[in-house]
């Protein structure tokens, strides 16, 4: 089951800690990957530790051109797109009556622009195919809110929204368009937290541990199977339980 | 029959998985070949890169028939 064997995958942000777990996942599941990112050597890096059936692709989602570019070199380069997964993501948080103008627009320019235009490449390959798979990276937090994250907040909440749409519109087309909301995964941001900080996020969580990207990335690797053809417009949240929605 | 009136006929049959001779220049895609709106979109899709030329979203409105297409698209390349 959820086998990706013959299928291609493009993931963004694969030089990151969720997207690299996705990457290795899909690629183990049997897919082709293009893995992207704005740095190079961690590219490389990570093209090297999979060897076979994967392509770098670098990109700055902060250029437009570049994405709308970003799945025909993809496609290209794998002789055709089955799977996008828009994982990359920042965040500049702030309160929002301290916050700059360049700190939102950064934000929904990458969080939720860059989706947008991915989608809208991704798609037409998808639609002639008659197959596609599309998974946008959001978070808990744009359904639950954040204090000092409206920006990224308004752009994870953003993503649900453009999946709905889209699912919609492509949903006869046996293109699926599905969101996957992490909770608090482990990154090197988690590492640096004390253990008081640690212990006020684990009551938080009813499994009483952070998240894992291979956890992010099961999901993910769910969503793209063929098994889940029927599942469009959801979000499937991964978090421990920590939010039940 | 033009080289035009050919091709949209060739994408629209393949597209729209119809009989060829059910494709005349004043068949409807929505009306006469069951073509959704999504389709509408595709067909022009496939016109653009078909033919190399844009085709605006006012001008993609009105194309509705097999031969509104034909006919813009022999303006735009002729
Ligand atoms: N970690 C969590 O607890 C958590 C929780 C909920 C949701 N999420 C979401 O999960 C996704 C991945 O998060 P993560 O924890 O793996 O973060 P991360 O380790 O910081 O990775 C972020 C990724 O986004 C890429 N990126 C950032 N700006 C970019 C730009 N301008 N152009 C191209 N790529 C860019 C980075 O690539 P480069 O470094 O190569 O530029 C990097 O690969 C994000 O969408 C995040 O919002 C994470």
């Amino acid at each position: 089951m959820f086998s990706l064997e013959g299928k291609t995958a493009l993931v963004t942000g694969a030089t990151g800690g969720i997207g690299g777990a996705i990457a290795r996942t899909l690629h183990a599941q049997g897919a082709t990957v293009t893995i992207s990112g704005t740095r190079q050597e961690k590219l490389d890096e990570l093209k090297a530790e999979l060897g076979e059936r994967v392509h770098a692709i670098a990109c700055n989602l902060d250029d437009g051109e570049a994405v709308d570019a970003l799945p025909k070199q993809a496609a290209e380069a794998m002789g055709g797109l089955d799977i996008l997964v828009a994982n990359a993501g920042i965040t500049k948080d702030g309160l929002l009556m301290r916050m700059k103008d360049e700190d939102w627009q950064q934000v929904l320019k990458i969080n939720l622009e860059s989706y947008f235009r991915l989608s809208r490449a991704a798609l037409r390959g998808m639609m002639k195919a008659r197959h596609g798979r599309i998974i946008g990276i959001t978070s808990v937090v744009g359904v639950m809110g954040n204090p000092g994250q409206a920006n990224y907040c308004a752009s994870k909440a953003g993503m649900i929204g453009f999946t709905k749409s889209l699912a919609q519109e492509v949903a006869a087309r046996g293109v699926t368009a599905n969101c996957v909301a992490p909770g608090f995964i482990a990154s090197p941001m988690t590492d640096a937290l004390n253990d008081q900080q640690r212990e006020a996020i684990l009551s938080k969580i009813p499994a009483n541990d952070l998240g894992s990207g291979e956890d992010i990335a099961a999901a993910v690797a769910y969503l793209a199977s063929d098994e889940a053809h029927y599942v469009t417009g959801q979000t499937l949240h991964v978090n421990g339980g920590m939010a039940m929605i | 029959m033009s080289d035009v009136l050919a091709r949209v006929k060739k994408i629209v049959v393949e597209h729209l998985d119809v009989e060829e001779d059910k494709v005349t220049e004043s068949a409807s895609f929505i009306d006469d070949l069951g073509a959704d709106s999504l389709d509408n979109v595709e067909l022009v899709m496939a016109f653009e890169e078909e033919f190399d030329i844009e085709i605006p979203d006012d001008a993609a409105e009105h194309i509705q028939t097999v031969g509104a297409a034909v006919k813009f698209i022999s303006e735009k390349t002729g």
